[in-house]
């Protein structure tokens, strides 16, 4: 007597050879899912001594059975199939046995089982290349209809709806305010914090303000600012975009003779090219104005103080860079939104890989163009 | 039921595949004008990509797809947009522009490709939308009205233009007999008065024996498709074993399937 998965389970489960060279497996009691399987390893012990030649079942004890017992003596035929030991059904419930027979009446589709076979490293290393530059292809190849798209708009002849670029702007705009004032005032404060730390062991408390004026208006502003909308608009983007691709819009635009490139695509760079410097020198005064509130409390300086160090700090190139920068990652933003919404496939968990990865994506190439400005200007002197 | 004129569409040994992998191959049939021809075939045949390479959204591996004499296939973007403004297109759940009330989206081609003024726009959409039983919905957005009202303002788009062909992608999926009924009805309908070529996809027995005039039965396991007459003829005339049993919803008998049909 075994009891299947160490708990009593109320069923009862009997191995009996009988003398010519069949095996008896008697099932008794009720076998329910709940108490787990009939045990498999008294059967194939009995059989592994090559003598049996027939299974055959006795189940005249059996009160209940479900599944349990279904799956159970699925295994069990497999074995048998395997080892050329025949199985007689007659002595199963009937229910059972239609089960069985239905299990079988289609046969198991040739190739349709996925083979968990592990590929050889370097086919896999292979394919991983050749999948980074196919994403490399189609991204250039994206930037490029974006390109021609917007030498559509110059000419005055692209085609989108002013409604949808409107409440883009706004989505981008306007509502993006309340996230950018806290992340803002709160990075100014951050940097004064840090700043003073340092500055006041030389008693150089006044240039916390060069120092905060500087870092936002040069790097914090735009990247914030940028990181933001990368994680509010950009998925935004990919997720409707994605969502349009499995509703079969984008289809209906297509057939409609409309190009998604200028009728979704374009709108939504137009507005975050135009809102990201609005942004940035919102979130650079922002800064400033955390950077100051954390002076004056903390340091001894006064306000009219710190407003005159910054005012002398920065220079209308630090301006202008900083919101150079910004138009930038506002095209990336909305470019690698958008790409990752076309691309995306037709279900609910494709739609919220787009948005993701149109993140990831934001946030590298903001973060590697950044670094590319910074050389460049570097160079120039600026 | 319709006398067989020149063929409007014509597809030319057609292969659809996507990379190395085909759905079918050798598609060889024709659609004369005004006629209702059925693309049937089991879940998973090729129906819908079949529709998708017609209308150009994929293209195909090999052959040609022609409309008139014209080639649809090799043509340059431009002359496929020219093209494809005579074609309307109710897409499987509709494809309402989310963004949009009914009225915009039945505007939308109206306002690109007509020089009618937006109150114009408006009075036709509203037109448009009364012919498939959704006056008064005008100013409504996709989301707030159900699924099988969604499917109708869909079709209601596709006829904005007064298409020459209409193309219906699993017209009856997810609607219920009645409503499924009365959208092969508006189907007939407008085949006789606007003298549409209709093509449907489906594999809903009972439209394909009330609406088809001609069909193509898609075998996804051969991956070729053969191109028969009259549906509710084929019960009689049939000989593919594995036909027959599609049309009798896999072994019932002929008689049973035409009083329900």
């Amino acid at each position: 007597m075994a009891e299947a998965g160490g708990q009593p389970a109320h069923g009862e489960i009997a191995v009996v050879p009988t003398g010519d060279g069949g095996l008896l497996v008697r099932l008794a009691g009720t076998w329910r899912l709940a108490g787990g399987l009939p045990s498999l390893a008294e059967v194939s012990q009995a059989i592994a001594g090559g003598r049996v030649r027939v299974v055959r079942f006795d189940t005249g004890d059996l009160r209940g059975w479900d599944s349990a017992v279904l799956t159970f003596l699925g295994s069990l035929e497999a074995l048998c199939r395997a080892r050329q030991i025949a199985v007689e059904r007659d002595g199963l419930p009937p229910g059972l046995q239609r089960l069985l027979a239905l299990a079988e009446a289609v046969p198991e589709k040739q190739g349709a089982r996925r083979s968990a076979v592990d590929e050889p490293w370097l086919e896999e290393i292979g394919e991983e290349a050749l999948s980074v530059w196919n994403q490399v292809a189609t991204g250039l190849a994206f930037l490029g209809e974006a390109t021609l798209a917007v030498g559509r708009l110059l000419r005055g002849k692209a085609r989108y709806r002013r409604v949808d670029f409107l409440v883009v702007l706004q989505a981008a705009g306007a509502e993006a305010l309340p996230i950018v004032t806290l992340i803002s005032v709160l990075v100014g404060m951050i940097l004064a914090f840090v700043g003073a730390v340092q500055l006041t062991r030389f008693g150089a408390q006044i240039y916390v303000a060069d120092l905060v004026a500087i870092a936002m208006v040069r790097e914090m502003g735009c990247i914030m600012t940028a990181i933001i909308m990368a994680g509010r608009t950009g998925s935004g983007f990919a997720a409707q975009l994605g969502t349009m691709k499995v509703t079969q819009e984008i289809d209906a635009l297509t057939t409609f003779g409309f190009s998604p490139m200028e009728f979704l695509v374009l709108p939504r760079i137009l507005a975050l090219s135009l809102m990201m410097p609005l942004l940035c020198v919102y979130s650079d005064v922002l800064g400033i104005i955390g950077g100051g509130l954390v002076s004056v409390g903390m340091l001894d300086l006064t306000a009219v103080q710190y407003f005159n160090e910054s005012k002398a700090a920065l220079t209308l190139t630090s301006y202008s860079t900083g919101i150079g920068k910004s138009v930038v990652f506002g095209v990336l933003i909305a470019l690698a939104g958008c790409l990752r919404g076309m691309q995306s496939g037709s279900s609910s968990s494709a739609v919220g890989d787009a948005a993701t990865s149109a993140v990831v994506t934001s946030i590298v190439l903001i973060v590697v163009a950044d670094g590319m400005f910074a050389v460049v200007f570097n160079v120039l002197g600026i | 039921m319709t006398a067989a004129g020149p063929p409007h569409i014509t597809v030319r040994n057609l292969t659809m595949a996507f990379g190395t992998f085909i759905v079918m191959r050798d598609l060889d049939f024709t659609i004369p004008r005004g006629e209702v021809f059925i693309i049937m075939g089991g879940s998973g045949s090729g129906k819908s990509t079949l529709l998708r390479h017609m209308i150009g959204l994929n293209e195909p591996a090999q052959g040609e797809v022609l409309y008139d004499t014209e080639n649809f296939t090799t043509a340059d973007p431009e002359t496929r947009l020219r093209m494809l403004r005579r074609v309307g297109v109710l897409y499987q759940s509709g494809a309402l522009f989310s963004s949009m009330t009914l009225a915009e989206n039945v505007g939308l081609p109206l306002g690109e490709y007509t020089g009618l003024s937006p109150a114009e726009i408006r009075d036709v959409a509203s037109v448009k939308l009364s012919l498939v039983g959704l006056k008064g919905f005008e100013d409504y957005y996709p989301s707030e009205i159900s699924g099988g009202m969604q499917k109708r303002a869909g079709l209601a788009r596709a006829m904005a233009l007064d298409p020459e062909v209409l193309y219906f992608d699993e017209p009856s999926a997810g609607l219920d007999p009645i409503s499924s009924h009365l959208l092969d009805e508006l189907i007939l309908e407008l085949r006789d008065s606007l003298g549409a070529t209709v093509v449907v996809v489906t594999h809903e027995l009972a439209s394909i024996f009330a609406i088809g005039d001609a069909c193509i039965f898609l075998d996804p396991e051969t991956r070729t498709g053969t191109p028969y007459g009259a549906p509710r003829e084929l019960l009689k005339t049939a000989t593919d074993p594995k036909l027959r049993r599609f049309l009798t919803r896999g072994g019932e008998s002929p008689e049973t399937v035409r009083d329900h049909g």
